[in-house]
């Protein structure tokens, strides 16, 4: 059982501060992906959580055990590193092996569960070899079989498969998620890549600027963004983004067009759309087709809608040429709304 | 066209510039050995060969003279004593300046290599005096001291591009897996820096082992090879400075081309 609990953590760099002040609760057996562009903060997070890290300020909790302030070895977490970190002077068994001879485990134990992470791994072939033989994606399994053979209650994975080639990353991300389900650890993982986040993670948590900004299930995250950031960080194409100006009574004009939306006070709001929640119809907002991209299963349309850039995945079959005019109409249940002092949702 | 002819004459250029340099330094070795492995006679008489005739007289009477060996086994005390005190002050800094961003980190770096901007009469007639107070004048400690001041900004520098050059990612993961700061040292760092801790050891040696100004202004009884090779080599036969030469020169030139690739590390050059 090993449920984590983050509590209050910030951490400041002399005066540069990289958390705030992080609440974050992961249940037991839970796969938690932290997700955020460069510098928001999230393998401060997963660092201070391995202890690599101290925080300034907040309480990590693992397992009911109150941990920040102990030595990573005490808190019963492995740890999978970026580079993957094996060890260059030992073979791929004494890599594997190294934590679990550090625990003084008995020899018969160590070569069994060396063998068995390294089946589980398909490594079993390379015990014998050296990290400078292995390629990439060699490595990589070795440091996943490493953490796995101490059997922790906690995996953290830093960023693990970015320094892999585009279909070796497709490949290991189905292993990874079979073999981390099937060793019923709780695992923390951190990406900058959100289809990593959205294919891996049952949560999701997006971090801009030092904070959590929403955590929740993948598709949660999609198609309710808590925020504007998170809209336009996940999505690829981002979300679109048009301003609305109010009508009273809960009714906004978007691009010459009303919408029924939120009651807010405020004169202004932003109206939001899923490129692929777009479609051709008579009565939609008028688009001038700037880029026409086709991409196979559909066509990525980059158009301007009242001065302001938006795109559109439209049918493949649709045909459609730069400068002509499109009407594009949202699905209505699928709009968004967002206020643009707090950046917030509005619902 | 002229841009390779150009070309051509820039290879060419750097050739001879080459050429030079290797001639530079390896003419008064090559003179130096055929001279020490000749006979007495051979080394006064003319012409000379260019092979040399491998009578080892000079380095046996040179062996047999005086005072020779106790400088000898002086030379090796010290180098030896040198070498543990620098590599054991100096890894520890290198490590240090490698892992920890502290304050005063630059002028710390600065103040490492400055130890080498003052010149050693300066130091050593002052520390000759100071030595002869505290009563470590003419004692192998005494030299190793001041050999270690000199060798220490290189033992600090390689060993700080060595462990720079560990990624501190390796011994992140040893903690992670279960060992202590000190035991993912001697775990992880310690077995991939130890060659070049080696090497730096090895050159720590050779800078004490060269060193003659020192040597010969803080030692008088237990002097070491260098220091009693000046003081006597003017007055002694051709043949022996020649054998005298070579016993300095060769164990030197066999420890640096030893350690050449760390060497060149530290000036951060690489060389696979």
């Amino acid at each position: 059982m090993a449920e984590i609990e983050i509590k209050g953590v910030g951490k400041t760099f002399r005066a540069f501060t990289a958390l705030h002040s992080i609440d974050l609760t992961i249940n037991d057996q839970e796969f938690v992906v932290l997700l955020g562009a460069s510098g928001c903060g999230k393998t401060t997070l997963l660092r201070i959580i391995a202890g690599l890290e101290v925080p300034t300020t907040g309480e990590v909790w693992i397992g009911g055990r109150r941990v920040d302030r102990l030595p990573p070895r005490a808190r019963g977490i492995s740890m999978v590193f970026q580079n993957y970190a094996v060890f260059p002077h030992l073979t791929v068994f004494e890599n594997i092996a190294f934590g679990l001879r550090m625990q003084r485990l008995p020899k018969p134990e160590v070569v069994r569960r060396v063998t068995r992470t390294a089946e589980l791994m398909h490594i079993e072939q390379l015990l014998k070899r050296y990290s400078g033989q292995l390629s990439g994606g060699q490595r990589q399994r070795v440091a996943v079989a490493r953490a796995l053979a101490m059997e922790p209650d906690v995996i953290l994975m830093d960023e693990p498969l970015s320094n892999l080639d585009a279909l070796l990353r497709l490949e290991m991300r189905a292993e990874l998620k079979g073999v981390l389900a099937a060793s019923k650890t709780t695992t923390i993982y951190v990406t900058h890549d959100q289809v990593e986040a959205m294919s891996l993670a049952d949560r999701i948590a997006v971090m801009h600027g030092g904070d959590i900004v929403q955590a929740d299930r993948p598709v949660e995250v999609y198609r309710n963004p808590a925020a504007r950031f998170v809209g336009s960080f996940i999505g690829n194409p981002p979300m679109n983004f048009l301003p609305a100006r109010a009508l009273g009574e809960g009714r906004w004009q978007v691009a010459g067009h009303d919408f029924v939306g939120p009651r807010s006070a405020a004169p202004q709001i932003e109206f939001a759309i899923r490129p692929e929640d777009l479609h051709p119809a008579e009565h939609g907002l008028v688009a001038e087709v700037r880029v026409v991209e086709p991409l196979g299963p559909h066509t990525l349309v980059t158009a301007t809608v009242a001065g302001v850039m938006l795109r559109a995945v439209l049918e493949s079959t649709l045909v459609v040429a730069p400068g002509d005019h499109l009407s594009l109409a949202p699905v209505a249940d699928r709009i968004r709304w967002f206020d643009p002092e707090t950046q917030k949702a509005i619902t | 066209m002229s841009k390779t002819t150009v070309h051509h004459a820039g290879n060419r250029l750097f050739l001879a510039a080459v050429v030079l340099a290797c001639v530079w330094v390896l003419v008064p070795i090559y003179l130096l050995l055929i001279n020490a492995l000749s006979a007495p006679a051979e080394v006064t008489g003319f012409p000379k060969w260019f092979w040399p005739s491998f009578d080892l007289a000079s380095i046996r009477f040179f062996l047999g003279f005086k005072g020779v060996t106790a400088a000898l086994w002086s030379s090796v005390q010290v180098a030896v004593l040198t070498m543990v005190m620098a590599i054991g002050t100096g890894a520890p800094a290198g490590y240090a300046l490698a892992r920890f961003d502290f304050p005063g980190k630059q002028v710390f770096r600065f103040l490492v290599v400055m130890t080498r901007a003052f010149p050693l009469p300066l130091l050593a007639l002052p520390l000759a005096v100071l030595f002869i107070r505290v009563g470590l004048d003419d004692t192998v400690l005494g030299l190793a001291l001041v050999h270690t001041t000199l060798a220490l900004p290189f033992a600090v520098l390689i060993t700080y591009s060595l462990f720079s050059g560990i990624p501190y990612e390796l011994e992140e993961a040893a903690l992670t897996l279960g060992c202590n700061r000190v035991q993912a040292f001697f775990k992880v760092v310690m077995p991939l820096a130890a060659p070049g801790i080696a090497a730096s050891a090895v050159f720590a040696f050779v800078v004490s082992w060269n060193e003659v100004f020192a040597a010969a202004v803080l030692t008088i009884e237990h002097r070491t090879l260098t220091a009693f090779l000046l003081q006597s080599l003017d007055v002694s036969p051709l043949p022996l400075k020649f054998a005298g030469g070579a016993a300095l020169v060769v164990p030197a030139l066999v420890f640096i081309f030893a350690v050449r690739k760390y060497l060149f590390a530290m000036w951060g050059i690489a060389n696979r």
